[in-house]
């Protein structure tokens, strides 16, 4: 699995962090995304893919 | 042969919005269900004559308000209003605002609403919500939930995040009150908006000559910069003051009688202590209850296809979330409350760039509230009979006005 965000996109609702907080992280100064882990492991493989169908912005890519 | 009609003819088309069934104070209104029954895309007419199109379904719901290609500004041709415009006044902060301005405005506020600052409150909302649950133990019963209980969390929560005097709650909830009501009078509204905007503006003018470590201190970093005028500070203040207590408090004292009416729900939230079940039942809560329910409003911009149909630029849209959160699409059996489904999906703060800003802020307040008011006061029950609680129809938001307990 490979992850892509776009920073420019995010609206910084933070749902990215409440479904895979060892992938994604928030901004200090605006909350917008930071990718973590552009490769997670298979144990995560649920989490992110939640975290791309709820977020708001369409910002978060998954390639398998 | 004559020709094929286009659409439903006028007089075919229902009002909107709807009214809820007697008896059924859970539940969208059954014309607003029926019209997601009879297709992805209806037609719906507003107070003005007007005949926007109804979106109906989960997906599509989604797609749209996700589609830079519409517009949540009231001033573009189409967009459903659901009252008179006001010329001037009706720009309330960023939330009726297209990008880039929208996106420029947003994102100086949306640092304090990140998860980890928001968990980092946490532990100071369970004091708010164990001292409330205190007063209300050591007091008379029955006692109003609204009142002692629900308003205040959310109340005292957002005003320390923007540094807004807690003392001034009667002044602020009156005038968000009147915001919000339906049934306010133009002019009413009008004169609640400018009772607040002035309020903020006072309390920005303070915080510029004496800044303290909350959301419109900072705000005023940003007008000092040049960025922001002293009249955008405050109405983000009166935006993030509003939309921080109406939404939470209707969520809780709505959110209790729905499980109060659901004893089997109540029963395993109460006597749970996995924080992800608490998490669950609030996202179960926020999809079955869904408090918006004056449907999202956007203005096409540019010629779209929803649902295999061509909707024009100048058209206008409405996009009830609330039946797409009981579109069997999208949830199965959507009529049960069921706190162990994984309703992650719903669309109850919105979706698109318009999200909710504060939906962290309000999970947090709401799993806290919710794992542990009941499980403080297990016997808690209604106070009243079902029918005589007054909900709020007339509200832009749905919940109680009152709603008396005891226990």
């Amino acid at each position: 699995m490979r992850v892509t965000i776009d920073q420019e996109k995010c609206v910084a609702s933070g749902q990215c962090v409440t479904s895979a907080a060892d992938v994604f992280d928030q901004r200090d100064e605006d909350g917008v995304v930071v990718l973590l882990n552009e490769h997670p492991p298979a144990e995560l493989a649920a989490d992110v893919r939640q975290a791309a169908v709820v977020c708001p912005a369409l910002a978060i890519q998954i390639e398998d | 042969m004559t020709s094929t009609p286009t659409g439903p003819e006028p007089a075919e088309i229902p009002e909107y919005p709807m009214t809820r069934a007697a008896g059924c104070p859970f539940d969208p209104p059954p014309d607003l269900l029926a019209e997601q029954r009879k297709g992805p895309l209806t037609k719906v007419r507003l107070w003005d004559g007007s005949t926007p199109w109804l979106v109906t379904r989960y997906a599509d719901q989604r797609t749209v308000l996700a589609d830079r290609r519409v517009s949540s500004d009231v001033e573009r041709p189409g967009y459903p209003s659901p009252a008179p415009i006001q010329p001037g006044g009706s720009k309330i902060g960023f939330i009726l605002m297209d990008d880039p301005e929208h996106a420029r405005l947003r994102r100086m506020v949306t640092a304090p609403f990140a998860v980890k600052r928001i968990e980092a409150m946490r532990s100071a909302v369970q004091k708010i919500v164990d001292g409330l649950i205190d007063d209300m133990l050591a007091g008379p019963k029955p006692v109003d939930l609204v009142e002692s209980f629900a308003l205040p969390v959310p109340s005292l929560v957002i005003c320390d995040l923007l540094g807004v005097p807690y003392s001034d709650h009667d002044f602020f909830q009156d005038n968000s009150k009147t915001i919000i009501r339906r049934t306010a009078t133009p002019e009413q509204r009008m004169t609640a908006s400018k009772n607040l905007t002035g309020y903020l503006d006072r309390l920005v003018d303070e915080k510029l000559d004496r800044p303290a470590e909350d959301l419109l201190s900072g705000l005023t970093e940003r007008i000092k910069a040049g960025e922001l005028t002293r009249q955008d500070a405050a109405q983000m203040g009166v935006l993030l003051l509003i939309a921080g207590h109406e939404t939470t408090a209707n969520m809780i004292a709505l959110g209790t009688l729905a499980l109060l009416e659901h004893p089997d729900q109540l029963a395993l939230l109460r006597d749970t202590d996995d924080p992800k079940l608490v998490a669950s039942a609030v996202e179960e809560l926020l999809r079955y209850l869904h408090i918006t329910h004056n449907g999202r409003r956007r203005a096409v911009l540019e010629d779209i296809e929803v649902a295999g149909q061509t909707i024009r630029a100048g058209e206008g849209l409405i996009v009830p979330n609330d039946i797409g959160n009981r579109d069997p699409g999208a949830f199965e059996e959507p009529d049960q409350l069921d706190i162990r489904r994984d309703a992650r999906h719903h669309v109850a703060f919105g979706f698109g760039v318009h999200q909710c800003l504060g939906q962290t802020l309000a999970r947090m307040e709401l799993q806290v509230v919710y794992s542990t008011l009941y499980r403080r006061i297990p016997t808690l029950k209604r106070a009243t009979d079902l029918d005589q609680i007054p909900f709020k129809h007339d509200g832009s938001v749905y919940g109680v006005y009152e709603l008396p307990v005891t226990w």
